[in-house]
């Protein structure tokens, strides 16, 4: 009897400078190390004006089809921009994760995008702030039918971390929610990313696993009732 | 391996024996010349980055005169110029791997993903589309096409065209990368067609290639010559994916990264215990169409479903495989847009006016 | 090609006034009476005799009347597309270095379609000789204009000769290669009315290629009776005349090794 045929379908959204691309080449990287089918396809082109960078990850232990999709399992959203943009990939049973830390978002505008080649995926080095400035959290849609589980990603990771590791807490509270993902695998994942620098300078390795392990912890926290 | 399709091309290039990279940027094949670039000095080959895809085509050409395995890359309107050195290479029978990552068009329109090159790239240029294009669907494909292209060009001496699209390029999935000859394929070494061994008129004729004719019988003549090869080579060339079940009442027909979609939303209908089968040529040009007919001839009421990323270009080849043949057609033509599972099944589900 | 090959070869040829490098089989050539295209090509052929090369030369020949070159030679020859001749010779050099690349073409091809072909191989510094043949019109299409049509100059498409400041004044083809190219260039100007000159420089551009300095390009000013409508002694005229007072022929660059000084 073949086991059963399962997928998940995830969606990351954020501003230019936010690191949602580096969550789903994490997450997807993770997934093959699992010995999972993975399938990761970053928006680029014109699609990502308007600032909002959107990752499109797919894990499954069977095939896996067309890149894109309609509707997702889990949706992350990392900036109040990104709230409609992902609207539509929302179905009853979603997860909705997203950061409710009352820490602006790193805009990068339009024209900076437009300026540095509209033909690449974000530049997300590119942003001059990432983190630090005070503003609004995401607000998540209403509705009934999703499952809402909001993380204080940015705030965590300015005020224990780096302001730059967020993404790495998002990722390790997707790899929490997701279920199929072990947080090793994720380590693994950020060790062949990240090789370089961690050689360089070996305290990020620690950083980011700490950032890992606050995500998951933030998430369970969430979930908890 | 986890890659993008652009690193799996350049990584197939390189266990394909290429020699030699000629190309001009335009996304989404950029990253192919990017670790193409990176990886041929560690390996002794070349790389070339030219002033438009015509030099990009005709300095290929060159490289291939002088007995060189070599490839291009390109997408949207470089795949227009560079439909001139097509032209070329179809007329004089010179071999080549020329990589297409569509884009949207007509014109400079998206940088992202399209189907719409499909006419371009089979029956683009001023003759008969006389060259061999695989469509692939995973990076397995991209890898094992690619490598496989090299050996067709050389062995039948069409230009030969890896099609793939913006997603395949730019989306990371696994692939296993090999050696050919671990895998007892033979690669087919490339010979000097101008300049190879012996000194002219000595110990050989010179070599004289030319592409003008004089009159027009001179021509007919040469061109019969390459339709009759191109004919001949098509049943052992032609390659297709299928699925089809004799009670089955609807066939999906896609080709391509939307193939896999149809192939998913194909396999997901059936275990729900509806009677969809799917049709993917991997080869769009020569077409399958014998395939095709075969499957249309056995069950007269069997509805074809043609999905695909363009505006008919697809659904134009499948009329002309099917003349004759009764079948109704039904289409979900998205020009410049994905076509997801989703979609197809959903388009399945109305049209079989049946509830999900 | 060893010495006593080419004596072999020159016996065959001994009572035939032609290069070692011509293809007798396809004597007479193609090219109309009193055409430029038989004295170029004689030099280069001449050239390449000389330095013994012919074993090692890769000849393209362009789309226009250049073409009928395309079996002129005893050496391997390709007849490309119009403008497309210095990319094929440049793809095949890449490739196999060891290959003398001759691209030879009109100025239809090098200066108008193919103008960014000559353009980029020369600020690439390709270790290629282009030859490019200037009659100062299209000569195989009927007559039209060319880049290097002299102002006044009557074509099919100026029918009224000309005018500057309506379809620009002649391009000057090895001033504006001399102006981007590399050093280890050899960039110059001959004149099918003077034949040991011209003969002298398509040497000297094989030989920038053979030491591997880098890019050489000779335009040629060549003649064509047939479109310009001009008998033998206006023909001479306009060439020697017009011609050689409007595109001064002479050498613009000279890499070092050849002067045995500073580059000029």
């Amino acid at each position: 009897m073949a086991a059963e045929l399962w997928k998940k379908k995830i969606v990351i959204a954020g501003e230019g400078g936010q690191g949602v691309q580096v969550i789903g080449e994490l997450l997807a990287e993770a997934a093959y190390r699992s010995g999972q089918q993975a399938l990761y396809i970053p928006n680029f082109g014109v699609e990502q004006r308007g600032g909002v960078s959107i990752a499109f990850v797919q894990i499954a232990n069977g095939e896996i089809g067309f890149p894109k999709f309609q509707k997702a399992d889990l949706v992350a959203v990392l900036s109040p921009r990104s709230v409609e943009r992902t609207r539509g990939y929302l179905k009853p049973g979603t997860i909705y994760l997203y950061d409710e830390s009352a820490i602006k978002a790193p805009e990068i505008d339009d024209r900076t995008i437009g300026i540095q080649g509209w033909e690449t995926v974000a530049p997300e080095a590119f942003a001059r702030m990432v983190g630090t400035e005070e503003g609004t959290g995401v607000r998540p849609p209403g509705g009934a039918g999703l499952i809402r589980r909001g993380i204080p990603a940015a705030q965590l990771a300015k005020d224990k971390l780096n302001p730059r590791v967020a993404n790495v807490i998002i990722c390790g509270a997707i790899a929490v929610l997701l279920g199929v993902l072990p947080l090793e695998q994720v380590k693994a994942a950020l060790e062949e990313k990240f090789a370089d620098k961690f050689r360089q300078r070996p305290e990020l390795r620690e950083m980011n696993y700490q950032a890992l392990e606050m995500g998951r912890k933030a998430v369970q926290e969430a979930a908890a009732p | 391996m986890f890659m993008t399709g652009n690193e799996v091309i350049a990584w197939a290039a390189l266990a394909a024996d290429a020699d030699f990279m000629y190309g001009y940027p335009i996304t989404p094949q950029n990253e192919i010349m990017h670790y193409w670039s990176r990886l041929a000095p560690h390996f002794g080959r070349g790389f070339l980055q030219t002033e438009d895809e015509l030099s990009a085509g005709f300095t290929m050409l060159g490289g291939v005169l002088v007995g060189k395995k070599c490839f291009t890359a390109t997408a949207g309107p470089g795949n227009i110029l560079m439909q001139e050195p097509v032209a070329m290479a179809e007329m004089m029978r010179l071999p080549g791997v020329w990589v297409i990552q569509q884009r949207g068009g007509p014109s400079t329109a998206t940088v992202i993903y399209s189907q719409q090159e499909l006419r371009l790239t089979t029956t683009g240029g001023n003759g008969e589309g006389l060259r061999i294009v695989y469509s692939t669907s995973s990076h397995q494909e991209l890898f094992e096409y690619t490598l496989k292209a090299f050996n067709v060009a050389w062995k039948y001496r069409f230009p030969t065209f890896v099609l793939g699209d913006g997603y395949q390029a730019k989306m990371r999935e696994t692939v296993t990368l090999f050696r050919p000859e671990k895998r007892g394929w033979e690669m087919i070494p490339a010979e000097p067609i101008l300049r190879g061994p012996g000194v002219p008129c000595i110990e050989r004729d010179p070599v004289h290639l030319r592409n003008t004719f004089n009159i027009e019988e001179e021509l007919y003549e040469t061109l019969m010559k390459h339709v009759e090869d191109y004919e001949r080579l098509t049943p052992e060339v032609v390659e297709w994916e299928a699925k089809v079940r004799a009670d089955d009442t609807l066939l999906l027909v896609a080709h391509g990264i939307v193939g896999r979609a149809a192939k998913d939303a194909a396999e997901r209908l059936q275990r729900d215990g509806w009677p969809v089968g799917y049709f993917r040529p991997v080869t769009v040009r020569p077409f399958p169409g014998e395939a095709l007919r075969k499957i249309a001839a056995a069950n007269p009421e069997l509805r074809l479903l043609v999905v695909e990323s363009a505006y008919g270009q697809l659904l134009s080849i499948v009329k002309a495989e099917l003349y004759g043949y009764a079948n109704p057609l039904e289409t979900l033509l998205r020009p410049g847009v994905g076509v997801t599972t989703e979609e197809i099944e959903e388009t399945v589900r109305r049209l079989e006016k049946r509830e999900g | 090609m060893s010495a006593e090959d080419l004596s072999v070869h020159r016996g065959i040829l001994e009572n035939l006034n032609m290069p070692v490098s011509w293809r007798k089989e396809t004597k007479p050539h193609r090219f109309c009476p009193g055409c430029g295209h038989g004295i170029a090509l004689k030099a280069l052929g001449e050239a390449v005799d000389e330095l013994g090369i012919l074993d090692r030369v890769l000849y393209g020949c362009d789309i226009g009347c250049s073409l009928l070159s395309w079996d002129f030679f005893n050496f391997d020859s390709v007849q490309t597309h119009h403008g497309r001749t210095i990319p094929v010779i440049v793809g095949a050099k890449r490739a196999r270095p060891d290959v003398i690349g001759i691209a030879y073409m009109g100025d239809g091809g090098g200066y108008a379609i193919g103008a960014q072909h000559l353009v980029s191989a020369a600020m690439r510094g390709d270790r290629i000789t282009a030859i490019l043949a200037n009659n100062t019109l299209y000569a195989m299409t009927g007559g039209q204009m060319a880049p290097t049509t002299l102002p006044g100059q009557k074509t099919a498409t100026t029918p009224y000769g000309r005018e500057p400041q309506k379809s620009g004044a002649p391009l000057h083809g090895p001033e504006l290669v001399a102006a981007i190219a590399p050093p280890g260039s050899y960039i110059a100007r001959g004149s099918v009315g003077n034949y040991n000159q011209l003969k002298q420089y398509l040497k000297k551009a094989l030989e920038n290629q053979l030491t591997g300095s880098g890019f050489s390009f000779v335009e040629v000013l060549s003649a064509c009776p047939t479109n310009w409508r001009t008998n033998a002694k206006e023909t001479w005229e306009f060439l020697r005349g017009k011609m050689e007072s409007h595109f001064k022929v002479g050498e613009l660059r000279v890499p070092e090794q050849q002067t045995g000084g500073e580059e000029n």
